[in-house]
């Protein structure tokens, strides 16, 4: 039996509402899962859409697939300077990150970091994914119910974090805990997350731990690809450190970017699997569809909901006459359904046509970088998960973050049962 | 109608005939060429159908500001780099030999 999706606790009626009253943004209507109807009127009767005002001030939302790939080609109207989020920081806040910039600066700083996940890299890594995926489904309690996000989605993707970074092994879940202060803005969390204040308390710690990283590690000669050394060797990011505003947004970018995202996919998975029995029974019959499961899993999590661009100069984009400084909000989740890009996109189909063809990943020079990495982690455990357990049941539903711009999940209490 | 001789990075040749009018990138996924991934589905914005263009019999199109911007990202890129989505078999450019690379990111 499925678990139906939390009703709308928001007391709102979407369908019929005016959209001039809606908030878009409301982190809520992610946490309670009631976010489709509302993105669904919206491609239909609005698909660039202004709104007036809201917690992080008036934007623009970009809701059709094809739509959000147009913004995305032409970076010189929608630039990606000066940040990504909804909000924007005051400007001495204000951390670069390569996510953040726009060509050609944007392209020097990616490459320098871009080998961490080379392919070389990535075989290297698969060895170490399936043995640490391994020992995390086999500590797993049997005939007990446990949390799947804790046990495995957060243990693994911290491990690979820490791999990723050479990061000290026994403080790793540092990293993960940074990841979740980092993007808890109060102001997209409907007041549930952190103050200014307090962001910047941990902001300031990671800069303290790195800066000491990297000084450690400067001509060290270790052979290693791990992100700092990777900074340290390419003379382009070579004196990186000595520009904390710099260091600390890259650091930010991927320590977001290698984990959050990961996380809450490998626990969607669990969720869609349950909601679809058909669809688990054909891939445990089946374990050759798990890598285009992998993708469907990315398409119908959408980890990130969105990113956000800045009108560069007056311009007019589908009818809509935009204002230089404008913000435009491209809603992934919203393109991840859109049906007319995506057949049937309501549905969670492991072996769809053209399953690698969605938006999870964004589109042009800033598609996600760790996406070979981010997709073999899920492969691997779930190749793993699926040569151990003939079931893995969903005990309650899961609960959400409240959060408008990483789709996460707090806890999804699961049983699972070992083959005999 | 033209002819594609794909190289696969260990070496291995394809040859196919291609269909005027389709992609490099449509003629390799209908031929089952492994090397080509296509993950955005031939709209320049996603980087993984790249390959080298080692010979034509004819000009090819130029590479435009959007190829542009994803070729330069590839580490591996090199004076012959093309997305494979943005050029279209026709009888002016003729046959080809196509190069793949080692991976696709």
């Amino acid at each position: 039996m499925a678990i139906a999706a939390s009703d709308n606790l928001m007391g709102e009626d979407v369908a019929v509402a005016r959209l001039a009253d809606l908030d878009v943004s409301d982190p809520r209507r992610f946490e309670h899962d009631t976010w489709q109807p509302l993105f669904a009127r919206l491609r239909e009767e609005s698909p660039v859409h202004y709104q007036a005002d809201s917690p992080a001030g008036p934007f623009w939302s970009v809701t059709r697939f094809n739509d959000i790939v147009d913004v995305e080609k032409n970076t010189e109207v929608f630039s990606s300077e000066p940040t990504i989020a909804i909000i924007d920081p005051p400007p001495e806040r204000r951390s670069q990150m390569f996510i953040a910039m726009d060509q050609p600066q944007h392209d020097v700083q990616r490459r320098a970091v871009q080998p961490v996940v080379a392919p070389k890299n990535l075989e290297e890594f698969e060895a170490l994914i399936r043995k640490r995926s391994g020992e995390a489904l086999d500590a797993l309690p049997e005939g007990k119910t446990f949390d799947w996000v804790a046990l495995v989605s957060r243990n693994l993707t911290t491990q690979m974090l820490a791999t990723l970074f050479d990061f000290p092994w026994e403080m790793r879940h540092k990293l993960s805990e940074w990841s979740d202060a980092v993007t808890s803005d109060e102001r997209m969390t409907a007041g549930k997350g952190l103050t200014m204040e307090e962001r910047l308390e941990v902001i300031m710690e990671i800069l303290e731990v790195f800066t000491r990283l990297w000084h450690e590690r400067v001509g060290d000669g270790v052979e290693s690809f791990d992100l700092i050394r990777l900074l340290q060797r390419d003379p382009n990011t070579a004196n990186m450190v000595d520009d904390p505003t710099n260091y600390i947004g890259n650091l930010m970018l991927l320590i977001v970017g290698g984990n959050d995202t990961t996380r809450n996919s490998m626990s969607g998975g669990v969720h869609f699997l349950h909601d679809n029995p058909d669809q688990f029974e054909r891939v445990k019959n089946d374990r050759s569809l798990i890598p285009s499961m992998v993708s469907e899993i990315i398409r119908y999590q959408t980890p990130l909901s969105h990113m956000r661009r800045t009108v560069t100069r007056d311009f007019e984009f589908r009818g809509q006459k935009m204002k230089a400084g404008d913000k435009v909000i491209l809603w992934y989740c919203s393109a991840n359904r859109d049906e007319s890009a995506i057949p049937c996109a309501d549905q969670f189909l492991i072996d769809r046509e053209s399953v690698r063809n969605h938006a999870s990943f964004g589109f042009g020079i800033h598609r996600c970088m760790g996406n070979r990495l981010a997709e073999m982690q899920l492969r691997v455990v779930w190749e793993e998960a699926l040569k151990r357990f003939s079931d893995i049941k969903l005990m309650s539903p899961p609960t959400r973050i409240c959060h408008n711009f990483v789709r996460g999940y707090s806890s999804m209490p699961v049983q699972v049962t070992r083959y005999q | 109608m033209p002819v594609i001789k794909f190289i696969e990075f260990d070496g291995t040749e394809h040859e196919v005939d291609a269909d005027p009018g389709m992609t490099i990138m449509e003629v390799a996924m209908k031929y089952d060429v492994p090397g080509i991934d296509a993950d955005c589905g031939g709209g320049a914005v996603c980087g993984t159908c790249h390959c080298f263009v080692e010979e034509s019999a004819g000009p090819l199109p130029d590479v435009d500001p959007q190829e542009e911007s994803m070729l330069g990202l590839r580490p591996d890129r090199g004076g012959n780099s093309r997305l494979s989505c943005q050029i279209h078999v026709s009888d002016s450019i003729g046959d080809m030999t196509v190069k793949l690379p080692e991976f696709q990111m």
